[in-house]
């Protein structure tokens, strides 16, 4: 039996990801200022416009600082499990782009380094009772990747 | 336009106080600065009034005496006595009242701060996945800047142990066990480099002002606190602020806390140079040390030294967090600030007792900063 996966949130990341649509994060771009901005915003907080289209961001980048999570975040809003395991977080700098919060696949602080490259992927941050696994992004470090 | 001075502070202690309601803290703080000022409640024409957890916190009135005074509620998260105090302190520069009252009162329940990202603004998906964590971004912030300015994790637990410290000497601070360098780098990692003790904790407590215009004062008091000026700034685009999915590329904008300060010393026609005595946000250690810089209390980096000759302890050069600050009385925020500005009156009148800190001190500096990016400073000088 395969087990079902579904994406934590519509419209966050390109779902279900394939050979014809690779795994990137759907952002958006301002039509009248170009900024770029992560999760789509039909609004601009730069130059207030109103106007936006979608942007597929880049799947590879650097990261710029982290953090652990070494307790169970207060729920709600957390829905992990309950069975906790400590996690980190980051932001990658996605080059001409943005920088981007996401939790980090690597959860020990010594093996993370600033200006590091990493690459994004999905992982189950949860699974629901009846075995569902709610999907959502990450980053991992490029390094980790089978050649 | 007149100039509006503190004519008295009152504190109620902070930390834990199972079955007294945060609007009794209020009132007795409000009791202890009516009384260090000499005036009663019915003389008090108008004031401002900030809490988190209390939604409607004027009903304090009814404690203290329902005289119709106007008595309006504000709240700009840990920022809320910045602004308690800056619109009071109008009232009185502008005419509207020769007397008036800042009053910050909050009761928490234990543990992290945790609410709903909608209320925020920001998507569910953010909080369960367990993003929404605004100590996520103190250990990132400072994880960035020890790699960037080479500050390390002993000098993180020198600014706890002299804010555990301070508050030992303090009968009105909450955590008053001193803690030393080695006990603070052997407790937990919270959000690395962030250890349990280097964290401040949410509390209940209140505290409240009272402000008069200057050439009144000499009715009140021999020895009033001016207020030489308050700015509150909010996040602008391209600053890394608290509680962000993303933000943009490129040079990295000023924090809020650098904006606010810069305006406050240019309304002051104070320097940095001129504190004598500094009370700075310290929601975790390395906060405090950031916010030294962003004060334009030194330069980048130059932490790591002057934190290890003891020049932010109560008798170095520039003392910082003197009554223990948020580490050692934990953050009821709609008081927090006013805490501050208390400790501030009381080492500029001479009166802080064991934690005084020496000499004839003329300028006190405050400033706050929290989610969702907005910081308030305060110059107060003799």
């Amino acid at each position: 039996m395969t087990t079902t996966q579904v994406p934590v949130a519509e419209g966050l990341f390109t779902w279900p990801p394939d050979e014809s649509t690779p795994l990137r994060l759907i952002g958006s771009e301002c039509t009248a200022c170009g900024l770029v901005s992560f999760p789509a915003a039909s609004d601009c907080v730069r130059c207030a416009s109103t106007e936006s289209k979608e942007r597929l961001l880049a799947d590879r980048g650097t990261l710029w600082t982290y953090t652990t999570q070494d307790f169970r975040p207060p729920s709600p809003p957390y829905d992990g499990p309950e069975a906790f395991e400590p996690y980190a977080v980051g932001y990658i700098e996605l080059p001409g782009e943005l920088l981007v919060e996401a939790r980090l696949t690597q959860p020990d602080p010594d093996k993370l380094r600033i200006g590091q490259d990493m690459r994004l992927t999905l992982v189950p941050y949860t699974v629901r009772d009846d075995g569902t696994e709610v999907m959502t992004f990450a980053f991992a470090p490029a390094e980790e990747e089978t050649p | 336009m007149t100039e509006a001075v503190i004519i008295g502070v009152g504190l109620h202690p902070f930390g834990r106080f199972p079955g007294k309601p945060a609007l009794d803290m209020g009132a007795d703080a409000v009791r202890l600065a009516l009384a260090d000022a000499g005036v009663n409640w019915p003389q008090i024409q108008g004031g401002y009034i900030g809490s988190y957890e209390v939604a409607n916190p004027d009903a304090i009135v009814a404690r203290l005496g329902l005289t119709g005074v106007p008595l309006r509620g504000v709240f700009n998260g840990c920022a809320t006595a910045g602004t308690s105090v800056a619109l009071a302190a109008r009232a009185i520069e502008t005419g509207e009242h020769d007397l008036a009252i800042a009053i910050g009162l909050d009761k928490h329940p234990r543990g992290a701060f945790a609410a709903d990202p909608s209320v925020a603004g920001i998507p569910s998906w953010y909080g369960q996945t367990g993003l929404f964590l605004t100590t996520h971004f103190f250990g990132m912030k400072i994880n960035r800047y020890m790699h960037d300015h080479g500050i390390s994790h002993e000098t993180l637990a020198r600014v706890a142990a002299k804010n555990f410290g301070n508050a030992a000497r303090n009968e009105k601070a909450w955590r008053r066990t001193p803690l030393s360098v080695a006990e603070i780098l052997a407790s937990p990692v919270l959000n690395h480099p962030l250890r349990q003790y280097m964290y401040c904790g949410p509390d209940e407590g209140a505290a409240a002002l009272v402000l008069c215009r200057a050439d009144q004062a000499h009715k009140y008091t021999g020895k009033p606190v001016r207020i030489r000026s308050t700015a509150l700034r909010s996040r602008r685009l391209g600053a890394f602020e608290v509680q962000s999915p993303s933000f943009p590329v490129g040079e990295v904008v000023a924090s809020p806390t650098v904006d606010a300060s810069r305006e406050a010393y240019e309304r002051a026609g104070i320097g940095p140079e001129d504190v004598d005595v500094a009370q700075l946000q310290d929601t975790d250690a390395g906060s405090e040390v950031i916010h030294m810089a962003e004060n334009g209390l030194c330069k980048d980096g130059e932490q790591e030294r002057l934190i290890a000759e003891g020049a932010t302890e109560i008798g170095g050069r520039l003392p910082v967090n003197t009554d223990g600050g948020l580490l050692g009385n934990g953050e009821p925020i709609g008081a927090s600030g006013l805490r501050q500005i208390h400790e501030i009156v009381l080492q500029l009148r001479g009166t802080a007792g064991d934690r005084q800190i020496p000499g004839t001190p003329h300028v006190g500096y405050t400033h706050l900063y929290g989610a969702p990016g907005v910081s308030a400073v305060t110059i107060l000088s003799t």
